[in-house]
Parts: structure tokens; C-alpha cells; sequence
């Protein structure tokens, strides 16, 4: 999203979803998984939508769309590439849209090699680092302005896929393009020749999807989109979670850019996230390689400056190119009065990156002995991440590790409890792990916010005071500080000045001296120069007199006000409903919007009306807080040596890039490939029928002992993972079960760990309903119980019959209900971008009756490997 | 879609609850027949002077009324939550008049046997009709209690049961008295007992007809097994009655050496008695067992509610 | 106390309408509505019933939804595992092979959330010999936990097999279509929780016109196997409290087709009994007639 838009968030809001003529939920179990969001797409349907629904499984989304079209876990980017291809060739694309607000336009370098000439792979493949250089892909005439900075996007940039990088920060106004689209070299004509061999019948030969049933998708999208109509995609994590995620995505947002129904009611890409706030923890990430407001984390560079950083990152034009107030006000925020001008607002107390730090990098370092100590909050890796015998294999290598948690979970008790044990893999007695189990209090015991799917700050009020020890992560961490600025005070060493120069003065509420909330909400929202609450981040500074602890959140405590905790009946207002809680970026609901309406700043239909120019007033106006600069005419044109938004014209409405338009091709921000190609997953019982390359080139691998990979179609031992098997979740369970294997109410509904099968495969292999049955792979075997369903139904991939296996990824030892963990079965195989892991799709193998207890059960799966012929 | 060639249903599971009874309803059953028919029959011996059948029937009926009660308390639990029922006077509750009626029945029945026990020259009066008149419903108003319900093979027999009830009580009765009673005055009783079981057949094969496919609930599983005991028992025990009747053994010449011929024919005739005795009380308690089961067994078929409520 | 109903002054009688083409089986409703009102968890296994392992209504269960997979999973009516039915459903895969669903072949997932229908003419209240169910104010049919004797016969009295005993207490137990909340005039906690606004509560009369038009707009759309279950005051039970929009025959949901509550046979019950005892006496009578000799 990041890239293609410019923003790491949905486009769009799910109660936006009732205006949609077409919704294609794809790689997302919407009504089981975002039951309440749901409510909006029958919604639409009330209202005469087309629902479609595009999943290998029958699910209960599956049951109240109008059309469910089953295809190969794997696939989508092939089916999608498909549409895309639909699109060009019956030239069905919104030719406007596509001509004023995409780089369609944009002539790219002659140095670009596509995966139509390379067989599968793009120009810049660097062989021994298995990694793109991005050079050739830059836009003609830029090649070497895209150089510049490219050394801070080493390692892990581009789309985060629960949030995103900020587009792409290096370069202004593309030198060369075509009105016409008719320049071969221009984005338009490359990405026709791109997905040109992606035919209706290449669709079914790789998706198993009939050929009749994806046109009927293919027109019902084409049908829904122009001027009058619009169609929304929603999307969560069956397409996150593959080596090749973040391309899924980026192909879908290329359909919605030729259909274009980005930033117009109706439209968008609903990317449905996760956790109560995961869209929270990558705005005010927890992750390695991005700050506050997606500003990128500094590398360790020979030598570094604030300046320094802000030219390798800050691009001259968008709103990207006020980054260095962005940055100085945060800085100022951690560290107030130290950070002066003269110390580069304290720029050198910011951590450096050397490389890959992700969860499974860190894990891998763990097992080689890397790693000392490990804190785990609100996670239960040993259940929730892939190749769960790894995770666990790590832990028993630190020397202590904190779990905060409501009970004792399976990431607390591996050492006395976990499947190793039984097997013999891990002996207690030999386990070094200090573990200290810390009581967590819930959101009902302590004041906060969720960042929702939407980017919704939504704030909750503390209900009842946290149980015995209970303590909120907010406590925690700010006593931790505490503590430790105690046992430094008074150092004069150069390398505790960044622990002992943090502004670490929140005032603490009631006996448990709980930090109060309110107060690093307020921090976040930022203050001007006179301290007062920011109202949005347009006033912040380089200059060190504003501070804001997340660039994007400006504002959210404006005037002083908790925004969060509006609350405001949706009966009270229109149904944008912008004033109950508080959206990032300045409260606006659809992102872009500005693209609701045409380049003279009309809307560009009656029926679609959203946001518009006023020409009385002299500014923008309509249903939304406008996403633009508010009195920018439509016809205005920067004058020269504009920076920042000031360079975007008043016809660009993709204000957070550089060119302001959004991304068909995406020179920059992405790393594997400017356009998204169809690969096969890790494991596959497939070639890649359209390239010799058969999976992403650039992917990350961990070749290693404890993570071996099942032989894919054409290796030796391939005949015995022969089916696909994907991992989903199901309503009445929450992820790694934590929160819902512990509740008898829930423990009850879905009592049992179990596998869906189609009837045909149980008759294959004499699966019975109800019975057990052991599904394999070289990682491990696990036994669940059967339930045979016309709801999976075997599909013809390239001439052969292929049979799927679903397995829900809830179950683990502990609990009410337990049961194995799919996790087991998955290998760390991830997306190069954000590092999720695949387990979406692999190869397995499934066997009736249950599978072998102790030291037996490695051995099983060495032979079930070595019968095929596979294994050393 | 499938096809719906015959009811479907889901999953096999039942569509109406299954009772929630314990044993002690159906042997209920048995004793408020046994009590209700025995104070009928006990007022008429009372009233045609026969004293020595009255006593014994009296007797067959108190124990009746005080079983009855207690019984239904142990089904319930505690005693109070017997006099619950007596809180209100509920005429759509079966459950309730019938407690009403136990506890009204219970008095008179008292009385009366009380009476009968003091005064062995009694020739009846208020509270023998009184017992009779309660005691006939009483013996018939727990086949109203099963058949005021939603479970098909009970429900659909509404018009035959109370039949099968009072025929089934009314064998009860005569086989108690005949427990006891010298054979000589043992006569109306036979003949009654073996009217009853002939009754009691009859009308269950009436009531079985009009059930039509429903009927299966009491001709299988337990309730069937119940049900072939109860025919053969109640049958036995009729021909029983019969082989001991008076016209078979009508005293021949008068002579010392007849005298010793009689002396032994009327020992077997005792037992006969007893033994027919015996087995219409047994058949009785079968035949509570076998409705009692063919309630569950149906309301577990899902098929039977199908049926009957798509003719 | 059946006694007090008149005492209440009476509101406009509520109830649901469970409108099940919108159910998307979450089960929020099973849930909230025994964390309201505290009702204990009864965990029965696996059932392999599609996502349905709560089975049905019971004293542990006031909210069920059901889930019909139509073209079933093999085997799930078929009994025993190995049972032969699956040996033949499987055989027979083996043999031809089953078509994949083209969506129009009518493969659909049916949910649908049960609960007490609140009848007009109730089974259950009219059985109870305590007079510990009663009709509320608000025209709900509500246990009063404090009476009742356990005696069960509201249990086969009810033609929806909605009340059972709590195996602990001996006592009933069933939905109060919450009658706590209703007082503090809060909408039922299952329809609360639902997010797509298939369990609908409001006064009966606006919501079978609501049906009523629901009903319409299904029909023109094609939706010919689409029906209003329990909306007539004419049927057996005198019309439900709680009626239903079926995609289905009843059956298939666990619903009797043409439920009639027991009280309409009353009469024939009484006289039967009444003629039975009659005749009973008139036997006995008869059979001492002659007198003694
Ligand atoms: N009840 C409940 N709700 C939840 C959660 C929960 O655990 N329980 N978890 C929350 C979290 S953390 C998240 S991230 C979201 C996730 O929300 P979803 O992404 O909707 O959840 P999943 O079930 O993991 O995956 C969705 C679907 O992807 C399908 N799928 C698998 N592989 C492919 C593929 O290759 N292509 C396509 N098109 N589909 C595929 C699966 O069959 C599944 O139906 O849900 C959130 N909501
Ligand atoms: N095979 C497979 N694997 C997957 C996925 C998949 O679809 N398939 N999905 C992936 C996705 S999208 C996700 S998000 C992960 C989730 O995987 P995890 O995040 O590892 O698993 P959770 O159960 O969500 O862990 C959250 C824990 O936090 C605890 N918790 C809740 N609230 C608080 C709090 O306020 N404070 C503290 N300290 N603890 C709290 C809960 O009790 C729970 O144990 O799983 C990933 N793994
Ligand atoms: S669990 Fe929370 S976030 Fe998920 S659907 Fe329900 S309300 Fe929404
Ligand atoms: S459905 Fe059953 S329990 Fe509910 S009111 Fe009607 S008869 Fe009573
Ligand atoms: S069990 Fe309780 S509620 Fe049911 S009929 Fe008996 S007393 Fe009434
Ligand atoms: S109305 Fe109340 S009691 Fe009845 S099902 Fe709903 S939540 Fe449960
Ligand atoms: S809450 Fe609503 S949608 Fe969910 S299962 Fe219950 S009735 Fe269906
Ligand atoms: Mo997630």
C-alpha cells in the first residue's frame, strides 16, 4: 500500500464498504475473522452489490456471498495478473483516472529488464547476494538521483505488510513521460506487456479456477467501476502471508489504479488488519527498521549526521520532503531540552540497523546462540509463528526470558511442557531458560487506544482495576525506565546519556502509580511552540520548537481534547461519522480522496460524489476531510523550486509521493520486482507454468537443520508432500488461543483441533469422518481430528487433479482445548519485504489414524521423507 | 440440495426433549392404578357384602395412596417441592390436578380402608363412594399426564391410553386381592381380573392400529421387550384365573373319601390363584415400563414428529 | 407466580425475529448470552456436525446456532465412524468421484441461531403444575427458578424440545428472552451482540411487517426456498415470540414442520381419561352385580 499510495494504511473504511457495486473479498475470511466489519458488506449486498468471495475454502464468507470461486492457495497474484490483463486487452481501464493520477505516464530507464525477457526474473539480480539492485528500475533520466539514499533501504524496507514504509522518498518530478500511454517504454505499455501471457485459460491452468468463472469475476469488477460505479477490494493476511505477500497486494492495488477506485466512496482496498491495534504497533512500530510515523530507522553507516539522514531519505517533493521537521519533532519529543541544534537534536541516540533484526532472523540468532535475553509481550510465538519446534528449540537457548501474559502460555511453559519434551528433543533438566511469567492486565483494566484496521484511534477506559500483580505494558515498561535511569543516575558515561536525557516524567495515577494514558497520547499529538497541542502535523518544525511523538498522529490531541475517546452517535451525524474517535493522517476517513474527483476538481459523478473544489469558498470540501492541501486550486501549478507538497500540482492527489500520483510500477520501495509477477509458493507439487523461475528469487530463506524444506515438484522425494495445505483462523478462536483456548465459552464451540478435508481426498486416503488423521511435512507430523467437507473441493492445477488441506492454527498444549499446532508443520520461509512468513501455502502429506507419541515421531517423518526417495 | 425422499433431519437429533423422568414414574403409574382401581373395586365388594374381598382390597388401595406420593417425592427430590403443586390450582396441568387428585384420593381412600378394617360389618356408605369416585380417575389420569405431551407416541394415543391404563389397573387390583383372598370368595375378583386382561389387550391392540408407524416405539427396544413381557405375563396370568375358576371345581358327593380329593383340588386352586395373582400384577408393572420407555424411545426419533406433523 | 401476571401493568408484547439469511454463524449470540446470564459451559467434544459442537438447545444452551452444509460432509449422518453408510459414501467416491460444485449447483451453508419461541400458547407454561413459568408483562414466557419443583413436565410439554433439566439442580432452565434487561430496558443480550442484525428484537407487530417485507424482497430476488416460520397467529402454538425467516424446511434446522402445543388436545385427553374411568368403574361395578350367595 505504502508503495503503490503512499500510505501504509487501508484506503479506505469498512462502513464505506455499503457504497461499493462490487466487493471481492480475497485472501480474507472477512465474516469470520472481522465479523462486525462484515456487517457492512451485507450491507452492499442489501443494497444490490455483487459479493464475491475468492478463497480456496468454502467459508462462512463464502456462504453470504453471491459467488464463491475456490482456487489454489498460492495463486492469487496469477489470478489477479489475469484481471489486470482482462482490463488492457478489452480496454477497460478508467482511462482519466489512469492518465491524471497514475505514473502510467512515466517513461522508465532503458537499463529495465522485464520478467517477459529475463524468464521470470527482473534486471539487477545480484547473484551472490540473491538480492536486486533497483538502479535499472528507476524512472528515465533519474537513474541517478534514485542512487542517492538507496544505502539506508539495505536491508528490510517497503511495505510493512500490518502498515508500510512511506512510499518512496527519492525523487521529484519524473523527467519523462507520455500523455499518449502509447511509448513502449512507458509504465502503461510495459505493464501490458507484463501480464500479457496472464490469459483467461493461463488463470485456470495455474489458479484451478475455471475459465468461465474468473471472467465472470473479471467483468463484474469491470462492470462496477468507471465514473458511475465503484468496487472495493478487502484483503487481510491469506495474502500477506506468502513469500511473495506484498506483491499480492501491489496487484491488486494496480487493478484498482486501472479501475480507478482508489480514494472514491465505494472504492479502495480494505486491508483488514489484525490485532485490537496492530495497525497502532507499525504507526508506533514495534518493529526494527521503521520509527514513529514510518520514518525510516537509521542504518550504521560509516558516518552518519541528522543532515546526513535527511538526505538519504527525504525526497525534495511530497509531503515526504518535510521529513526533517517530522524527524526533529520526534527527536525533541524523546528527548526534550537535551536535543538542541547543536547536538543534532540527539540524532546519534537513535539505535542503528546494521541488518535484518526481524522476529525470525532473531529466533535464528537465538538458536546460534546469539541472543541472551528475549522479551515477549502480548505474543505467543511457540504457537503463533511458523515451525513452532524452532521457536521453542531458540528459547531453550537464552540465558532468561520475560512472558507477559493473562496465563501461563505454551511460549512459558516449553521447558516443561512443549512437544519436545515428549519427544526427548529437550530435556528439562538441560534447559538453562530462566523464564519469568509476568500477570499483564487486559484492556478492560487500563486506559488506552486501539489503532484499528481503519486507522482508527479508538480509546478505552479502564472498566476494573487490574487483578493482584496484573500490570499494564505501560507500567511495565515506564517502571522498567525508571529503574534502570535509577541505577545509571549520575554515570557520566557517553553511552547512558540517551537512557538518562529521556524526557521520562509522565505522572503516574492510584497506587499501582499506573502512568497516565492521557499524557503520552498527548506527547504523541505533539505541541507547537508555545506548548499548546498541535491541531495537525502542517506547523511542525526542523528547528527544534515543535515536538511530536508520531508525525502522523498530530493532532490527535488537539485543543487539548482526548480525540480517541469521541464518541459521538453515528445517528448524530453523517454517516462518515468523522467525529466519532479520531483517524490518522488529520481524521480523514478515505485516503486520496482528493480522487473522488476529476482534475478540474469536479466529482466525477452525481452518484460518487465525495470530496470537491468549491470555487466560491476557494477550497475543498465534501463528505471527508479533505486529503489535501485545502486551498490548493486544481489548476494550480508549483512554481519553480517548490519543495515538498508545495511542488505537487493541484491535479495530483497522492500528496505523500514524490510525483503525487500513485503507483502502477514501483521503481522504489519494494524489493522484489517493480511489477508483481505470478511465483509459486516455497513449496510447490507445481512448476511455474510462465516462467522458468519457479518461486520469488529473492525471498528469505533460512537453510539450516532445524528448517528443512519439502522437495517441490521435479525434486527427489516431491511425491511425498503431494496435496497443498493452508492455515486460517475460525471465529470462535483468537490466533495462537491464548485468549480463547483459556475460555470455557469459546473452549466449548470449537472444542477440538481439526483438518478440513474434501471428500474426495478422504476417499483417496481413507480419512475418516470424525476420526484422526496425521498430516506431514519434513518439519514434523500432527495428528487432528477430521472433518470431511464439501466445503474443500479438489481443483484442476495444470492438468492434475490437486486436493487441499485446511488446517485452523489455534491449538496448542495448553488451555481447555488443546491440541497440536499447525505452526509445527510451516519452515521459515518469508516475504523479502516485511518478513512475514509463508504459511498460507505449502506441501504436506495426510494419513489417516493418529500420529506416533516420543522418539518416534522424528523418526516417522525422516522416513516418511526417505520412502519418496527425498532426504539425504 | 438433497433430495427430501423421506424427513430429513439434523443430524439425526431429536426435535422434542426426551422426559427427564426417573424409574420411580413409571412404577407411580403402577401404584395409582393399583390404589384407584383397588378403592373402585373395594367400595363395590363393600357394597355387594363381601366383606373378606373389601378388607384385602382396601388394603391393596392404602398401600397404593401411600406409595403413590412418595414415589413422586423421591422423582422430585424433596417433599416440599411436592406441595409446590398444591401452591396453585392449575385445570391446563395434568401434573397438577393429578397431585390434587393423589392428595384427595390419598384422604378418602384412608377413611374408607380405615373404616373397613374397624368395622368388619360395614356395608359402605359417603366415604366408600367418596374413594370410588376418586380412585377411577386417579387410575386413569396419569394416561392423560402422558398423552397431554409433545412426544408423538404418547400424544397421538390420547384416546386409547387411559384405556390401556384403567384395564392394566384394574388387573393390578384384582391380582393384589387375589394375593390373599380364600378362593372361595375369591370369584368376582377372578372374574374381573380376567376381564381386565382380556380389556387390556384389546384396547392396546386398538391403540397400536391408530398409531400406525408411530406403534414401533412400543413394539421396539426396550419399550417392545417391556411390552411382550407384559402380554405374556398379563395372559398367563389370565389363563391362570381361568384353570382355578369355580365351575372347574365344583365339590362332587359328599364323602370322607371326596372330602380328601377336594382337600387337595383346593390347595392347587390356591395356588392357581396366587400364581394368576401374581402375574396380572407383574404384567401391570411391565406394561407402565414399556409406555413409559416408548415415550423416550419416540421423542429421540426425530422422524416421528416429522411424521406426524406432515400427514 | 402464574398468579401475578395480572398484576403487572402489560407493555406492547416483544420478541426476535431471527432473520437467518443474514446469519453469518459467529456464535456471538450463543456467547452473550451465557456470559448475561451466567449460564455454565457444557463442552461436548467434536462433533464433526459442520461447525456446530454445541449440538441444540438445553438447560445449558438458551442460544444454538445450527449449521447445515447442504450436499452434507460424508458420513456426518452417517452414524458410527466406519459405520457402512461411510463405507459406501466412500466406495462410491472412490468409484466416480465427486463433480467440484460449480456455485449454482445450490451447495450452500445454512446458519441458523435457535432459541425459545416464546409461544403465544405456551406448552410449557400451561404443563407446569407450579405455576413457576409464567407469562411476563412484556407477553415472554419466563421460569422462575425459585419455584420450580424440577417436576419436568414443561420438558415434554414444549414441541420445540427448548427446556431441559440442569442435571445438578433438578430444576429447569431456559431463555428469559432477558427479562432482567428487558426491565432495565436494554434489548436481549444475543440480539445485542449480533453484528449483522440477524436476531432482530422489537414489538411483534413491527417486526412480523418487518418479516413480511424481508419475505418479498427474498422471493423477488429468487430466494424461492426462502419462508417465515412461527410469524401466523394461526398455527398450533397461536403464533411464536420469537419467529424465524428460513431458507429451508424447518426439519432441517432442528424445527418441528406444524408444531401444536399439547392444551389443544386437552379435551380429548380429559374425556378420554373421564370415559375410561367410567367405564373402569361400571366393569367393576357389573362384575359384582349377582351379589353374594
Ligand atoms: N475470530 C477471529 N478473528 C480474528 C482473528 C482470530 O484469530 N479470530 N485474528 C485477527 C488477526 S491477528 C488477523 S491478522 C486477521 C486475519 O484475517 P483473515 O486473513 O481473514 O484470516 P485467515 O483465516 O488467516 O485467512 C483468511 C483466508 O485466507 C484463505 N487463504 C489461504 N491461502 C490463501 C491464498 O493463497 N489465497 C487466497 N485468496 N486466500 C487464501 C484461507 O482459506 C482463509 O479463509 O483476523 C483477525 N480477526
Ligand atoms: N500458521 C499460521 N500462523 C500464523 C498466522 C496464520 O494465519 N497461520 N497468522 C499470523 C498472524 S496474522 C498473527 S497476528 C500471529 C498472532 O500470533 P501471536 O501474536 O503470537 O499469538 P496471540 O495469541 O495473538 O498472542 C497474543 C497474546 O497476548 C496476550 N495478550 C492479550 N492482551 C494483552 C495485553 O494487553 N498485554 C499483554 N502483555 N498480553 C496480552 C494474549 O493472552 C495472547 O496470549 O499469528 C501469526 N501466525
Ligand atoms: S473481536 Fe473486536 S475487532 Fe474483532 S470483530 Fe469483534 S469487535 Fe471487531
Ligand atoms: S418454545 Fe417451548 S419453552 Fe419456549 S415458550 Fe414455547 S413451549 Fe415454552
Ligand atoms: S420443571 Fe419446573 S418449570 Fe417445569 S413444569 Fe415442573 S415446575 Fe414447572
Ligand atoms: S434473550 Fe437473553 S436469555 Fe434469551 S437467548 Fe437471548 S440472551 Fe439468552
Ligand atoms: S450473532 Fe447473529 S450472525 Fe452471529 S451467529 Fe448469532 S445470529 Fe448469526
Ligand atoms: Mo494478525
Amino acid at each position: 500500500m505504502g508503495t503503490s499510495f503512499g500510505r501504509g494504511g487501508a484506503t479506505t473504511f469498512q462502513q464505506d464498504l455499503q457504497n461499493s457495486d462490487c466487493i471481492v473479498i480475497m485472501g480474507s475470511n472477512m465474516a469470520e475473522c472481522h465479523p462486525v466489519g462484515f456487517q457492512w458488506v451485507v450491507e452492499a449486498r442489501e443494497r444490490g452489490a455483487k459479493v464475491i468471495h475468492v478463497d480456496p475454502r468454502f467459508t462462512r464468507t463464502s456462504a453470504l456471498a453471491d459467488l464463491h470461486v475456490p482456487l489454489r492457495a498460492g495463486s492469487d497474484i496469477a489470478f489477479l495478473g489475469g484481471i489486470v490483463n482482462y482490463i488492457l486487452t478489452n480496454e477497460r481501464e478508467f482511462r482519466e483516472y489512469v492518465q491524471a493520477y497514475t505514473n502510467a505516464r512515466t517513461i522508465v530507464s532503458d537499463d529495465f529488464r522485464d520478467t517477459e525477457d529475463l524468464d521470470g526474473i527482473f534486471s539487477g539480480l545480484d547473484p551472490e547476494s540473491g538480492k536486486y539492485e533497483r538502479e535499472s528500475w528507476q524512472y528515465k533520466g533519474m537513474e541517478a538521483g534514485a542512487a542517492a539514499g538507496e544505502r539506508d533501504k539495505g536491508e528490510a524496507e517497503g511495505e510493512q505488510a500490518h502498515g508500510a514504509h512511506g512510499g518512496e522518498l527519492e525523487h521529484g518530478e519524473p523527467p519523462e513521460e507520455d500523455e499518449t500511454l502509447q511509448d513502449p517504454r512507458c509504465v502503461f505499455q510495459l505493464l501490458k506487456r507484463h501480464y500479457s501471457r496472464y490469459t483467461p485459460e493461463m488463470v485456470e491452468r495455474i489458479c484451478g479456477v475455471p475459465k468461465e468463472t474468473f471472467l465472470e469475476v473479471a467483468e463484474a469488477l469491470c462492470e462496477n467501476s468507471g465514473r458511475e460505479r465503484t468496487s472495493a477490494f478487502c484483503y487481510a493476511v491469506g495474502w500477506t502471508q506468502h513469500t511473495v505477500g506484498v506483491q499480492y497486494i501491489r496487484t491488486a492495488a494496480i487493478v484498482q489504479l486501472l479501475l480507478g477506485n482508489i480514494g472514491r466512496p465505494g472504492g479502495g482496498i480494505m486491508a483488514l488488519r489484525g490485532h485490537a491495534s496492530i495497525q497502532g504497533s507499525t504507526d508506533i512500530p514495534t518493529l526494527f527498521n521503521i520509527l514513529p510515523g514510518y520514518l525510516p530507522m537509521p542504518h550504521a553507516h560509516e558516518e552518519t549526521s541528522l543532515d546526513l539522514y535527511v538526505g538519504r531519505n527525504v525526497p525534495p517533493t511530497g509531503f515526504w520532503g518535510n521529513g526533517k521537521a517530522y524527524m526533529v519533532s520526534l527527536l525533541k519529543a524523546w528527548w526534550g531540552e537535551a536535543a538542541q541544534f547543536e547536538n543534532d537534536f540527539c540524532f546519534d541516540y537513535l539505535p542503528r540497523i546494521d541488518s535484518d533484526h526481524s522476529h525470525y532472523r532473531t529466533v535464528a540468532d537465538m538458536q546460534d546462540n546469539k541472543l541472551e535475553g528475549y522479551f515477549v509481550m502480548g505474543e505467543n510465538p511457540a504457537v503463533g509463528s511458523a515451525n513452532g519446534k524452532l521457536q521453542r528449540l531458540a528459547l531453550a537457548k537464552l540465558k532468561w526470558l520475560v512472558v507477559r501474559d493473562f496465563a501461563e502460555i505454551e511460549t512459558a511453559s516449553f521447558w516443561k511442557d512443549g512437544p519436545e519434551i515428549e519427544t526427548g528433543e529437550l530435556r528439562t533438566e538441560e534447559i538453562g531458560t530462566e523464564v519469568f511469567l509476568m500477570p499483564a492486565a487486559a484492556h478492560t483494566e487500563k486506559d488506552g487506544s486501539f489503532t484499528n484496521t481503519q486507522r482508527l484511534l479508538q480509546w478505552h477506559h479502564k472498566a476494573v482495576e487490574p487483578e493482584g500483580d496484573c500490570r499494564s505494558e505501560l507500567w511495565f515498561m515506564y517502571h522498567l525506565g525508571r529503574r534502570v535511569r535509577e541505577k545509571l543516575a549520575g554515570s557520566t558515561a557517553e553511552r547512558d546519556r540517551p537512557i538518562l536525557d529521556l524526557t521520562w516524567d509522565y505522572p503516574t495515577v492510584g497506587p499501582s502509580e499506573e502512568p497516565d494514558a492521557e499524557a503520552v497520547l498527548a506527547e504523541i499529538g505533539g505541541f507547537d511552540a508555545e506548548r499548546a497541542p498541535l491541531v495537525d502535523y502542517l506547523p511542525l518544525k526542523d528547528d527544534g520548537s515543535t515536538t511530536c511523538g508520531c508525525w502522523i498522529y498530530a493532532g490527535c490531541y488537539k485543543g487539548g481534547e482526548n480525540q480517541p475517546a469521541r464518541r459521538k452517535p453515528g445517528s448524530e451525524q453523517n454517516w462518515v461519522a468523522d467525529e466519532w474517535a479520531w483517524a490518522w493522517p488529520m481524521n480523514r476517513r478515505i485516503l486520496y480522496n482528493r480522487a473522488s474527483a476529476d482534475p478540474e476538481g469536479k466529482p466525477w459523478s452525481e452518484r460518487k460524489k465525495y470530496i470537491w473544489w468549491d470555487a466560491e469558498e476557494e477550497e475543498w470540501t465534501g463528505e471527508d476531510v479533505p486529503d489535501f492541501t485545502p486551498d490548493k486550486a486544481p489548476d494550480y501549478v508549483p512554481p519553480e523550486g517548490a519543495t515538498a507538497q508545495e511542488a505537487l500540482r493541484g491535479d495530483e492527489p497522492f500528496i505523500m509521493q514524490g510525483d503525487g500520483r500513485a503507483w502502477l510500477y514501483a521503481p522504489n520501495g519494494i524489493v522484489d520486482g517493480p511489477f508483481p509477477t505470478h511465483y509459486e509458493p516455497r513449496e510447490s507439487p507445481f512448476p511455474n507454468p510462465l516462467y522458468a523461475q519457479r518461486s520469488n528469487p529473492v525471498r528469505d530463506e533460512y537453510n539450516r537443520p532445524e528448517n528443512p524444506y519439502n522437495p517441490s515438484d521435479g525434486e527427489p522425494g516431491a511425491d511425498a508432500y503431494p496435496f497443498v495445505v493452508t492455515t486460517y483462523r475460525l471465529t470462535e478462536h483468537h490466533t495462537a488461543g491464548g485468549m480463547s483456548r483459556t475460555l470455557p465459552f469459546l473452549a466449548e464451540l470449537q472444542p477440538e483441533f481439526f483438518c478440513e478435508v474434501g471428500p474426495e481426498l478422504a476417499a483417496e486416503r481413507g480419512l475418516e469422518h470424525g476420526g484422526w488423521a496425521t498430516i506431514v511435512t519434513t518439519r514434523t507430523a500432527i495428528e487432528a481430528r477430521v472433518l470431511v467437507t464439501e466445503r474443500m473441493q479438489p481443483l484442476r492445477v495444470d492438468g492434475r487433479t490437486v486436493h487441499q488441506v485446511g488446517l485452523p492454527y489455534h491449538w496448542g498444549g495448553k488451555g481447555i482445548s488443546t491440541g497440536d499446532s499447525a505452526n509445527d508443520l510451516f519452515p521459515f520461509a518469508l516475504d523479502p519485504n516485511v518478513h512475514i512468513q509463508e504459511v498460507k501455502a505449502a506441501t504436506c502429506d495426510i494419513r489417516p489414524g493418529r500420529r506416533p507419541l516420543g522418539a518416534e515421531l522424528p523418526a516417522f517423518v525422516a522416513e516418511h521423507l526417505r520412502q519418496a526417495g527425498g532426504g539425504r | 440440495m438433497v433430495p427430501r425422499e423421506q424427513p430429513t433431519s439434523y443430524y439425526g437429533r431429536p426435535i422434542v426433549k426426551p422426559p427427564v423422568w426417573k424409574p420411580e414414574i413409571p412404577y407411580y403409574f403402577f401404584f395409582g392404578g393399583l390404589a384407584g382401581a383397588s378403592a373402585v373395586m373395594a367400595s363395590a365388594a363393600t357394597f355387594a357384602g363381601r366383606p373378606q374381598l373389601a378388607r384385602r382390597a382396601w388394603a391393596g388401595a392404602f398401600v397404593g395412596v401411600t406409595v403413590s406420593p412418595v414415589l413422586l417425592i423421591k422423582d422430585l427430590g424433596k417433599p416440599s417441592r411436592f406441595l409446590n403443586m398444591l401452591r396453585v390450582f392449575k385445570v391446563t396441568s395434568p401434573m397438577n390436578l393429578g397431585a390434587w387428585l393423589l392428595a384427595a384420593n390419598g384422604g378418602a381412600t384412608s377413611l374408607a380402608a380405615g373404616l373397613n378394617l374397624l368395622d368388619k360389618r360395614r356395608r359402605g356408605g359417603l366415604p366408600e363412594l367418596g374413594a370410588a369416585a376418586l380412585g377411577a380417575p386417579l387410575a386413569t389420569y396419569t394416561a392423560a399426564l402422558v398423552t397431554h405431551t409433545a412426544i408423538p407416541a404418547w400424544s397421538e394415543a390420547r384416546v386409547e391410553m387411559p384405556f390401556v391404563f384403567a384395564a392394566s389397573a384394574t388387573a393390578s387390583a384384582t391380582g393384589a386381592a387375589l394375593l390373599t383372598v380364600p378362593a372361595a370368595e375369591a370369584e368376582p375378583a377372578r372374574h374381573l381380573g380376567i376381564a381386565a386382561a382380556l380389556a387390556e389387550e384389546a384396547a392396546t391392540a386398538v391403540m397400536h392400529k391408530r398409531l400406525g408407524p408411530l406403534a414401533e416405539s412400543y413394539e421396539q427396544g426396550k419399550a417392545g421387550h417391556f411390552g411382550k413381557a407384559a402380554r405374556a405375563l398379563t395372559v398367563a396370568g389370565a389363563l391362570a384365573l381361568v384353570a382355578s375358576d369355580d365351575a372347574l371345581h365344583r365339590p362332587k358327593r359328599r364323602s370322607s373319601f371326596f372330602a380328601q380329593r377336594a382337600r387337595k383340588d383346593e390347595r392347587r386352586r390356591r395356588a392357581l390363584t396366587v400364581a394368576g395373582g401374581t402375574l396380572l400384577l407383574a404384567g401391570s408393572v411391565c406394561k407402565r415400563w414399556s409406555i413409559f420407555k416408548a415415550g423416550f424411545q419416540s421423542a429421540e426419533d426425530p422422524a416421528q414428529v416429522i411424521q406426524t406433523q406432515r400427514p | 407466580m402464574g398468579g401475578h401476571v395480572v398484576e403487572f401493568e402489560t407493555k406492547p408484547r416483544v420478541g426476535f425475529f431471527t432473520d437467518t439469511s443474514v446469519c453469518i454463524g459467529c456464535k456471538a449470540c450463543e456467547v452473550a448470552c451465557k456470559e448475561w446470564n451466567h449460564v455454565p459451559s457444557d463442552n461436548q467434544g467434536f462433533s464433526g456436525n459442520s461447525y456446530d459442537n454445541s449440538g441444540e438447545l438445553g438447560a445449558n444452551r438458551w442460544r444454538h446456532v445450527a449449521f447445515i452444509e447442504q450436499k452434507l460432509p460424508v458420513g456426518v449422518e452417517g452414524g458410527a465412524p466406519d459405520s457402512f453408510v461411510q463405507e459406501a459414501a466412500r466406495q462410491s467416491l472412490v468409484e466416480e468421484g465427486l463433480e467440484p460444485h460449480a456455485d449454482e449447483d445450490g451447495f450452500r451453508w445454512l446458519m441458523s441461531s435457535d432459541v425459545c419461541k416464546h409461544c403465544t400458547e405456551a406448552g410449557c407454561l400451561d404443563a407446569c403444575p407450579t405455576g413457576s413459568i409464567f407469562r411476563t408483562e412484556f407477553g415472554t414466557v419466563v421460569v422462575q427458578e425459585d419455584i420450580c419443583n424440577g417436576c419436568g413436565y414443561c420438558v415434554v410439554s414444549c414441541p420445540f424440545g427448548v427446556l431441559d433439566q440442569r442435571q445438578d439442580d433438578g430444576r429447569v432452565w431456559k431463555c428469559t428472552l432477558c427479562y432482567d434487561r428487558l426491565k432495565g430496558d436494554m434489548e436481549p443480550a444475543c440480539a445485542h451482540a449480533c453484528p449483522t442484525k440477524s436476531i432482530q428484537f422489537g414489538e411483534l407487530d413491527e417486526l412480523r411487517e418487518r418479516a413480511a417485507e424481508r419475505i418479498e424482497v427474498l422471493h423477488r430476488r429468487g430466494h424461492g426456498d426462502a419462508r417465515l416460520y412461527g410469524d401466523s397467529p394461526e398455527d398450533g402454538v397461536g403464533g411464536f415470540g420469537a419467529f424465524f425467516l428460513l431458507m429451508d424446511e424447518p426439519e432441517t434446522y432442528r424445527l418441528p414442520p406444524d408444531p401444536v402445543v399439547p392444551t389443544r388436545h386437552a379435551g380429548t385427553v380429559w374425556k378420554a381419561a373421564a370415559a375410561a374411568a367410567l367405564t373402569m368403574a361400571a366393569g367393576i361395578g357389573a362384575s359384582f352385580l349377582g351379589g353374594r350367595r
